[in-house]
């Protein structure tokens, strides 16, 4: 008999790109930002790296196994995730450090709430939240064997002093493995805007919103050098481009997106100037990201031809 | 004025290049003819003819039953063999009139009577529509006449002629812009002797700029005969055809699902549809034939054909050369919105836009992921709607929630389905749910009736 044809509700096509193809663009952008650091801090760093993807691919493998469901694994998200917990670990932590992170990050915060697409805030931002709050001697710990200098420049402008924004920028400078060059972090960042995999809303929205707020409260006006420091420091950048665009935890609505970014300048500024440490990023974001559905309910958008009407 | 594109919209491949060049050669059947009384909205056609009668090509064979419903003509001559329900394109089956064809293509008498729309009245213009069994070509069917009675003629400010053709692969339009221009200004001009006050606007997408040139060439010509016509660039991108984003890209006027054209002063027919009133009014010549691109990777020689109404898919696969492998798909439409086929064996009718064949089905291969709440699909919509959080009503068959997400105003244009990160079937699952909701209303409607 001959072969029956295919039937199926239209559409007939689809785009070529898909999530794997999305997660591997991400993971692309964030290769000049790990490269930098491993070739600044040493090959340790990039056993902390291996360790945290290493261990984000395997807590992913173990859970759906576990419990029957689909693997996931080949999706890229588990690798995205366990990147970008490694970049945002200081060089030289023990490889315990990393190990935990992924696991608290795929498995906590990730899979029981129901896998990719389904958690309530960024795995690897709360993972490292969790890190720092329960390892904060480990955690805050920014100098090697080597002698390397153990301030971050964010703890010195926090203490009074001048930090060299032009070692910040190119990233000779001291920090979490991934965080330090902003030039690398900017790079990938276009890079995700060329190919249109995140829009250029929430980080210039996230940034512009920080500096003013700087400018504001920061109590030294809009000195430049001070507000290139804080804008270059810290893991600003690594957040404002990879981690508040996180699709999952990031509003689909436009209104939505320019709101939750402002959010996260003003929380990051509120974090950085009075918080305990000297940063603030992973806890604008985790926060940001718990309101979310929040930010979605009150800005869907009216649809086409019903604006300005009330009636449904 | 409008800005020439709307918010939202994706840019699948366009595939026209394959039959762009193809010029329109005329296909006559060689089979039975198949004429479905329904290949129209409204109210199904009531036969004319018996079993065994004698028809003449442009005799009508089934009267239009009620103010929403149209004529069928036959477009061959021959005799009934029978009236029998067929398999249409989309599923639907409808009794239809089947014709054994004699070949010889009698006219009926008062076919092909030459009339000049100058000298008619408005009424005798709009039965001339009516007789013709004329309904919009583009594929959604609407009786013509009935969408230009408006009402108010003087409240219509412009008629659009839709040449968008945003689908991909078809070129039906484009052909009939490039070799007969003049047919479709004969057209609009017929239209807008209806309504003294509107513009004429021809609406092509900015990716055929040898349709625009001609257009414009031919619609100078008849500015010095004073009438007021546009030829409008729009640019290229799907669903730029769909009516409510159509009139907002001319006029920027914003219609929602409840709305008609007319509430916005616009009148939009299909080019195809422009070019048979055409050829209704001046030239008395009935809706007997249509342009059908056939194409795609697994047709051996793809091509635009006239093609007369009630023809089989079969034959017309036949006519392009057949096929050059066993097809994984065949779709009657366009990829974006049209149905993928069974079997070969349903005919032609007046909605026929497009018949293509693909040695490859690339939907077979789609995996569904979950919804990583990426937002293409929010981007996209046309109507500005949330296609994720209307995923989620589905799923758990909330109607109810579908319907406060403003779920109805959805016209399932497949964009949202199409760039779709996670591959889910979006569109398909709305689909299912207007069905339920629209059958749920109409229920709900009719007791009420009953008991008011």
């Amino acid at each position: 008999m001959r072969e029956l044809w295919n039937v199926s509700s239209s559409p007939h096509v689809r785009a070529w790109d898909g999530t794997r193809n999305l997660m591997l663009d991400v993971v692309l952008a964030l290769m000049p930002a790990a490269a930098f650091g491993i070739y600044r801090f040493g090959i340790y760093s990039l056993c902390v790296l291996v360790t945290a993807v290493g261990f984000a691919l395997l807590t992913e493998y173990t859970y759906e196994a576990c419990v029957g469901k689909e693997s996931t694994l080949w999706d890229g998200s588990a690798l995205v995730t366990g990147l970008l917990l490694g970049m945002n670990l200081p060089p030289f932590v023990p490889l315990w450090i990393p190990m935990l992170g992924s696991i608290f990050a795929i498995l906590a915060v990730k899979q029981l709430f129901g896998g990719i697409g389904q958690n309530v805030v960024n795995p690897a931002m709360a993972a490292r939240c969790f890190l720092l709050i329960s390892f904060a001697d480990q955690m805050n710990r920014y100098s090697g064997a080597d002698g390397m200098s153990g301030a971050t420049p964010l703890e010195i402008l926090k203490n009074g002093g001048t930090a060299d924004t032009a070692a910040m920028f190119t990233g000779f400078t001291t920090g979490s493995i991934g965080e330090i060059s902003t030039l690398a972090l900017l790079a990938g960042g276009i890079y995700l805007l060329v190919k249109r995999v995140i829009d250029w809303v929430i980080p210039i929205v996230y940034l512009g919103t920080f500096a003013l707020f700087i400018v504001l409260f920061g109590g030294r006006g809009a000195d430049p050098g001070y507000l290139a420091a804080q804008l270059c420091g810290g893991g600003l950048m690594i957040g404002a481009w990879f981690m508040a665009t996180d699709y999952t935890t990031s509003p689909v609505t436009e209104k939505g997106r320019v709101l939750y970014a402002l959010f996260l300048g003003i929380l990051t500024g509120i974090f950085r100037l009075w918080g305990a440490s000297a940063g603030g990023v992973s806890y604008a974001i985790v926060t940001a990201d718990l309101l979310v559905p929040l930010i979605e309910k009150i800005t869907i958008p009216k649809p086409f031809g019903w604006e300005g009407q009330k009636d449904g | 004025m409008g800005y020439g594109s709307f918010r939202g919209g994706v840019h699948p491949f366009r595939g026209k290049g394959i039959t762009k060049e193809k010029a329109i050669s005329e296909y006559l059947p060689q089979g039975e003819l198949v004429y479905p009384l329904s290949q129209h909205i409204g109210a199904p056609a009531k036969a004319a003819v018996a079993v065994g009668d004698e028809v003449l090509a442009g005799q009508i064979l089934g009267e239009a039953d009620g103010f929403i419903s149209a004529g069928v003509i036959s477009s061959v001559s021959g005799h009934v063999r029978s009236i029998e329900r067929r398999m249409l394109a989309d599923g639907v089956i409808s009794d239809s009139v089947i014709v054994e064809n004699d070949r010889e293509y009698r006219p009926a008498p008062g076919i092909g009577k030459l009339r000049d729309p100058k000298e008619m009245t408005k009424e005798e213009i709009r039965t001339a529509i009516k007789n013709a069994g004329i309904v919009g070509l583009g594929g959604a069917g609407f009786p013509t006449h009935v969408k230009l009675t408006p009402g108010d003629d003087g409240a219509i400010d412009y008629v659009i002629v839709n040449a968008v053709e945003c689908e991909p692969y078809l070129t039906g339009n484009y052909r009939l812009m490039l070799e007969d221009p003049e047919g479709i200004l004969k057209g609009l001009q017929v239209i807008l002797r209806l309504f003294e006050k509107a513009k004429g606007v021809i609406a092509i997408e900015d990716d055929k700029p040898e349709a625009v040139r001609r257009m414009k060439a031919a619609a100078e010509e008849h500015r010095v005969q004073k009438a007021s016509i546009e030829v409008c660039a729009l640019k290229t991108k799907y669903p730029q055809g769909a009516e409510r984003n159509l009139i907002f890209s001319i006029t920027g006027r914003k219609l929602n699902s409840k709305k008609l054209p007319k509430d916005a002063g616009c009148i939009v027919c299909n080019a195809a549809t422009v070019h048979a009133v055409g050829q209704a009014v001046c030239e008395g010549q009935p809706l007997m034939s249509r342009v059908i691109t056939v194409t795609g990777d697994g047709i051996a020689n793809p091509g635009n054909f006239l093609v007369r109404v009630g023809t089989s898919c079969r034959e017309l696969i036949e006519a392009a050369g057949g096929f050059t492998c066993e097809p994984k798909k065949v779709i009657a439409g366009g990829p974006m919105m049209g149905m993928a086929l069974t079997v070969p064996d349903v005919p032609v009718t007046k909605t026929s836009s497009a018949l293509l064949v693909f040695q490859k089905d690339p939907v077979a291969q789609v995996k569904k992921g979950s919804c990583i709440r990426c937002g293409r699909c929010v981007k996209v919509c046309p109507c500005r709607l949330a296609p994720l959080k209307m995923w989620q009503a589905c799923k758990h068959y909330n109607y109810e929630l579908f319907q406060k997400l403003y779920g109805m105003e959805c016209y399932e244009c497949g964009s949202c389905t199409y760039v779709c990160s996670a591959r889910l079937p979006l569109t398909q699952s709305f689909k299912q749910a207007r069905m339920m909701i629209s059958g749920i209303r109409a229920k709900a409607g009719k007791e009420a009736g009953e008991t008011g």
